[in-house]
């Protein structure tokens, strides 16, 4: 116990939260006493030691991180095929800048949305689109936006939204699935279909996959005790009714569809292909099955067809759960799950009115 | 933006674990890296490693004040690299013959910068080792609180203290185990220098 206090005055020394009197009283003990002095020392060599340790441990984990952005961006490729796409990709995106900036000066708006270019192309797949909310979209509603944000809003002073999308709860304590293309900011705030807004902290991210969580860090978030959904990882059949709730614009809306084929993309068989109308905005939105338990995430359509929509498959998501909880203890245990069909044989306008609570905006900024 | 200015603001960033510095000095030199390495008997995941180490040099030198760059950032991190990429492949036994007779040049880069580099891998492997070996929760909560930088009612409530007091406690303690196994294993190291 002594020896904790004896750490608990060396860190306010060291921090320089001691009073004067106290730091002068430490201050001569540390003079009469070498062994104390000693001591002091030593742990001042180990705490730069730690924070040496810390800056390099974020450092690294950063450049891993940008390592697979700029990957998954194809600004930097790891095989030959690549290799060749990368140069016009890094074209792309020098063109995109200037795009970005035109876009700046031209729109001189509340919100500077450089950054949400890129979800207009995806770079190394521009067949398809990412379904974030881009610029055209945002400078749509930006007079709601405006007006909101002159109302309350949890977003720092002088945010620069990013990007936009949706989320959905996975656990009633305020964990939210969304796309990882969704987050293009460095924090975000989430609101409810009541505009309530909510601040989050970004849990766990895992751009292969597309996928990310948020948690709700805001004391007035009522967590909830059972959703009214499940998530269910079986395989859907062809033709299978799904609906999906999300935000397109600043209210919450609703679109209806059929799953088309059961891979994605190119064959991709982390993906299902839907026939339903999205948009920007769709992303990250959950794909209900007709009994509202949640099938898949919407991510991406393709560009040059109407109504197609590709969506994550819900296996994704306990897979990314799973690595999640084997990188990091403090990932939730699992995901919190219905009884069964609770919402079978509801009709749809009530499936509705129960589930759109559990269905977040999400806003990334900088 | 003339072009000393906007190394200038790159190497501040890189400093202060700027993501969007990172990433411009990443995309802008990554790929040179890659082909120098894989063009002299590297892989794809030699080519990271050694791109990254670079960086992290880059990154300790970026940090002193006195630091001005003598050369642009492009050609300081070629040369770290070759120099690293060389001790590398003299390490596995791979003949130097092998290599593209540039990689052998002189360099910018001076043989101490790249000691105290693998001094500052030694202490952070150390680290590391006593951050895995000190359990849980200790290891996850003063991770949030050092490495993350998270306030104490955060921690309090992410890991369920009921209130931000015990949890301060409970971080003490930690930090006394950590740092007993820390100073085991720095100064076993030291002595054998």
């Amino acid at each position: 116990m002594s020896e904790q206090y004896l750490i608990e005055s060396f860190e306010r020394y060291f921090n320089e939260e001691m009073l004067p009197e106290e730091k002068a009283y430490f201050e001569k003990m540390r003079n009469e006493n070498p062994e104390l002095d000693q001591m002091t020392v030593e742990h001042k060599v180990f705490m730069d030691k730690l924070a040496e340790y810390a800056d390099r441990r974020n450092l690294k984990d950063n450049l891993q991180s940008t390592h697979k952005s700029l990957l998954n961006k194809g600004a930097i490729a790891e095989n030959e095929h690549n290799l060749s796409k990368g140069k016009i990709v890094q074209l792309w995106h020098r063109y995109k800048k200037t795009m970005g900036i035109a876009a700046c000066i031209a729109g001189l708006t509340t919100f500077i949305i450089s950054g949400s270019m890129q979800v207009i192309a995806p770079a190394n797949r521009s067949e398809i689109q990412q379904l974030s909310r881009d610029v055209e979209q945002l400078k749509k509603t930006q007079d709601i936006q405006y007006s909101k944000i002159k109302e309350v809003t949890k977003m720092p002073e002088g945010a620069v939204v990013k990007s936009g999308g949706s989320a959905f709860l996975i656990d009633g304590k305020g964990y939210l699935v969304t796309n990882a293309h969704v987050l293009k900011g460095s924090s975000a705030i989430v609101a409810n279909s009541d505009g309530q807004e909510f601040k989050t902290i970004i849990a766990y991210v895992d751009h292969a996959k597309d996928l990310a969580v948020l948690k709700i860090t805001d004391a007035d978030f009522k967590p909830v005790r059972r959703l009214p959904y499940d998530l269910k990882s079986g395989k859907v059949d062809i033709g299978a009714e799904v609906f999906t709730l999300g935000y397109p614009r600043n209210d919450i809306t609703y679109n209806k569809g059929y799953l088309s084929a059961l891979s994605g993309f190119d064959g991709d068989t982390s993906t299902v292909q839907i026939s339903l109308l999205a948009n920007p905005g769709n992303s990250g939105g959950p794909l209900f099955n007709k009994y509202g338990d949640i099938v898949g995430i919407l991510s991406t359509r393709e560009t040059n067809a109407q109504g197609v929509t590709f969506a994550i498959k819900s296996n994704e998501i306990f897979q990314m759960l799973k690595n999640w909880r084997d990188t990091d203890t403090s990932a939730i245990s699992n995901v919190s799950v219905s009884e069964k069909g609770n919402l079978k044989g509801v009709n749809r306008e009530d499936q509705i009115k129960r589930l759109e609570d559990y269905v977040y905006i999400v806003k990334a900024y900088n | 933006m003339n072009p000393d200015k906007k190394e200038h603001t790159l190497l501040q960033g890189l400093a202060n674990n700027d993501s969007k510095a990172i990433e411009i000095i990443y995309e802008n030199n990554f790929s040179t890296i890659q082909a120098l390495i894989l063009n002299n008997n590297g892989s794809y995941d030699d080519a990271r490693d050694v791109f990254q180490e670079a960086i992290m040099i880059l990154y300790e030198k970026s940090k002193s004040e006195s630091f001005e760059l003598s050369s642009q950032i492009k050609t300081f991190l070629y040369a770290v690299c070759k120099k690293i990429w060389l001790k590398k492949l003299q390490a596995r036994g791979k003949h130097a013959t092998y290599l593209d007779p540039s990689l052998i040049e002189n360099t910018v880069i001076q043989e101490s910068d790249l000691d105290t580099a693998r001094q500052l891998d030694v202490d952070f492997n150390i680290m590391e080792a006593a951050l895995e070996k000190i359990g849980e929760p200790c290891k996850s909560l003063l991770k949030a609180y050092y490495i993350r930088k998270k306030g104490m009612g955060e921690i309090a409530e992410m890991f369920g203290y009921t209130n931000p007091d015990n949890a301060k406690n409970q971080k003490y303690k930690c930090l006394m185990r950590l740092k007993k196994l820390f100073f085991a294993q720095y100064n076993k190291m030291n002595e054998d220098e």
